[in-house]
């Protein structure tokens, strides 16, 4: 878990999330989507400011950003791998996938590189299964990827 | 209202549209087990989230087995709450929650109080085939200075939760994380002291297991009390008396005052004294405070602060503290009584004794988890030495007596010692809701007007609503008061003060349900909220037999007036019995 500490246009941000959404709490899960859009992740800090905002308490909060992978408490990279590890992925070989990354970006699932380029995750499914296994970086999607695929995917990303 | 008739093991039953299953069973004397439903009938507070799924029971033309607590009955519903399938589904659930929970119960704090416990041995549970040798899930420990939070106990029936955020709206705690890792635990998985929790306790008094529990101070007040050097007083306070009976199979609502005296005696205390005796003083000067605050505002003073709001309860002090922070002015700044005693004790009755501060050991009885917190509190620490050193719990003071072998109910009657043990039938009904103010209005209705009152009962005050508001005529003048129990009572009064619908004087707040009497170190209810009732007709009952019936008229505490403090709201008064508040704002 990483903290952010917030400035006065950050605060102002969630605010509008908040507001766009009329502060409604049964409207959290669409916020928190919004926010982490926005921050890429969801620290404490922000959590904070949300709970406040809605009137709800901030347990509540962390208990639904806990309660959901998709929501993430720590910072992704700018390019943010996700291999799918869904029973499709799974048995064409995924697993050998996410142990190639983890080699070249030397980083474990759930973990970010040094330089903030790249993070690596894993999911479940993501509907896709006619092109397993599949690997997402950013919203771009590749499909019936093999280990041998990983390193030049990685260097094409270039910033 | 449309009536619904249905059959459960093969009797008739008719019953209003919305009814539960588990209702119904109820009505018919069919006691099905339960443990996430929580539901205290006389303070509305219901909760099925239908977790457990250990009130399963077979509906005739369903496919799957129903949770009882949360199934609605419909029309011609036929029901079998024992056959040979609910049985061993229900089993299986008992065996699949205990396979992930510690096998303690020979150590456990809550052995013997335990829901789990008793459903287990209940159902006939003598082994669990489920996964043997099974990794069980794990989490640390959180101790505060009021309760202790072990997850490991905990079977995620969340009635904690719905305690904490639906009916105290504290909001300390949430479910967080899923699978084996999801735990009930506050934002960031941070200790308790660092949330917002009020240590109200509320939490502990429904958890149906070990995972949350009080913090105990049992073994320090019993290595003060074998140390030569040491004096060791005791203080009890009046929500005590009403309950503490129970624990030794006495019915709900029989007063143990003498007993309790002598077993406190008998446990070796070189006073026993009373905290009633500090409410008396507590009215003094929150009475005073509160003639004063509406005399000026009579005489056109724009500038006072109303209503004032009652500061006895440790628990309420730490939610305005954290909720309402622009408010902290509005309360009364007297302390409470637990602290009033600790504070006479260390600075009076030191000298009256010829005892030094530190060789004084101010042991209170309360029904009450946050008082534990209340007597840590810096303000009321001098040079290292609390006014009050331990404070430990009725269930607490139950067991020491047990284990100190004693006989509980052949014990003879005993009185208080004085001078700080003597108190009026005001004092006493501090353990109810509505009992601090309607001690206020005895004492201050008669110095206000000079007159004395004829008839001292204030049964407009009284009762188990949340939220109840009276008009009491002050000889022409109307005093507005409010009353609420339970923090999310508290909250909805005081927002209802903000936004400007409400017009008080005086507003009494009590956390817990039905005030002091429903406290979290009080002898579990189970669910069972006649057992609150019980209590409120106990310290009623006890207050009509008091000679004094008003605090003023306390002859201690004119003494102590007299020799010590001078009037209510001297300075010295000031210094030894009031405080100030702080803005927490951890949310």
């Amino acid at each position: 878990m990483s903290n952010l500490k917030l400035q006065e246009c950050h605060i102002k941000s969630i605010h509008d999330i908040c507001d766009s959404y009329k502060n409604d709490p049964g409207d959290l899960i669409k916020i928190l989507h919004s926010a982490q859009t926005h921050f890429g992740y969801l620290p404490e800090s922000v959590q904070r400011v949300i709970a406040k905002r809605l009137k709800i308490s901030v347990a509540k909060v962390y208990g639904v950003v806990t309660f959901y992978s998709f929501f993430t408490m720590t910072p992704k990279g700018r390019h943010a791998i996700s291999v799918c590890m869904g029973t499709a992925c799974y048995v064409r070989g995924a697993e050998k996938v996410v142990d190639e990354f983890k080699k070249q970006l030397n980083i474990k699932v759930g973990g970010v590189t040094e330089d903030g380029k790249f993070s690596l995750d894993s999911l479940r499914c993501v509907g896709a299964c006619g092109l397993a296994p599949v690997v997402l970086i950013g919203e771009k999607v590749y499909g019936r990827v093999e280990p041998g695929q990983v390193k030049e995917i990685l260097d094409s990303y270039t910033d | 209202m449309e009536n619904i008739k249905i059959k459960i093991d093969n009797i008739d039953v008719e019953v209003a549209k919305g009814t539960t299953i588990y209702q119904a069973a109820k009505k018919v004397g069919i006691d099905i087990p339960v443990l996430c439903y929580l539901n205290l009938e006389h303070l509305n507070i219901e909760s099925r989230p239908g977790g457990c799924r250990i009130c399963v029971v077979e509906v005739e033309g369903r496919r799957n087995l129903a949770p009882s607590c949360s199934t609605e009955c419909t029309p011609g519903m036929v029901i079998n709450t024992h056959n040979l399938r609910v049985m061993n589904a229900r089993k299986t659930v008992l065996e699949l929650i205990l396979s992930d929970h510690p096998k303690e119960c020979l150590t456990c704090s809550s052995s013997g109080q335990c829901d789990l416990q008793t459903l287990s041995q209940k159902m006939g549970i003598r082994e669990i085939h489920a996964v043997e040798h099974a990794e069980m899930s794990t989490y640390r420990k959180d101790f505060s200075p009021a309760l202790k939070r072990d997850m490991d106990k905990c079977i995620m029936c969340r009635r904690c939760e719905t305690i904490c955020n639906e009916v105290q709206t504290v909001g300390a705690l949430s479910a967080v994380n899923r699978g084996f890792m999801a735990v009930v635990a506050p934002a960031f998985e941070q200790d308790l002291v660092d949330s917002p929790c009020t240590f109200c306790g509320q939490c502990v008094a429904v958890c149906p297991t070990g995972a949350l529990t009080p913090y105990d101070d049992t073994q320090k007040v019993l290595r003060a009390l074998a140390d030569p050097t040491k004096t060791v007083i005791v203080q009890t306070a009046p929500a005590v008396r009403a309950a503490l009976g129970e624990e030794f199979g006495l019915e709900p609502g029989t007063l143990v005052t003498g007993k309790m005296v002598a077993a406190l005696r008998s446990l070796g205390f070189d006073k026993v004294f009373d905290t009633d005796f500090a409410a008396d003083l507590t009215i003094m000067e929150e009475g005073t405070e509160l003639l004063g605050r509406i005399s000026k505002f009579l005489k056109g003073d724009k500038d006072v602060k109303l209503p004032i709001l009652t500061s006895c309860c440790p628990a309420w002090v730490n939610f305005f503290e954290e909720y309402y922070p622009c408010m902290l002015d509005i309360p009364s700044t007297a302390r409470s009584p637990q602290q009033m005693f600790g504070s006479i004790a260390k600075n009076y009755y030191t000298q009256l004794m010829g005892v030094k501060r530190e060789d004084l050991v101010v042991v209170s009885v309360m029904p009450c988890l946050a008082k534990k917190y209340e007597c840590q509190r810096e303000e009321f620490i001098t040079d290292g030495n609390p006014d009050v050193d331990f404070s430990i719990s009725t269930r607490e003071l139950a067991s020491l007596i047990k284990s100190c072998n004693m006989n509980f109910d052949k014990l003879p009657d005993e009185d208080f010692d004085n001078p700080l043990g003597e108190s009026t039938g005001a004092g006493v009904i501090f353990g109810v809701t509505g009992g601090v103010i309607e001690a206020a209005v005895r004492t201050a209705y008669e110095i206000h007007t000079g007159k004395k009152l004829n008839k001292v009962d204030f049964t407009e005050l009284r009762g188990l609503e949340g939220i109840r508001m009276a008009t009491i005529d002050f000889d022409g003048t109307p005093i507005h008061i409010g009353i609420a129990h339970q923090l999310g009572n508290a909250r909805k009064l005081l927002d209802g003060i903000r936004s400007g619908m409400y017009n008080f004087h005086a507003i009494e707040i009590m956390a817990c349900p039905g005030g002091c009497i429903g406290g979290a170190g009080q002898p579990l209810h189970h669910g069972d909220s006649s057992i609150i009732k019980a209590r409120s007709e106990a310290i009623y009952r006890e207050d009509s037999q008091k000679k004094l019936r008003k605090s003023h008229e306390n002859p201690y505490i004119i003494k102590l007036y007299e020799e010590f403090l001078g009037h209510p709201m001297s300075e010295k008064a000031h210094h030894l019995l009031h405080t100030h508040y702080f803005e927490k704002d951890k949310i």
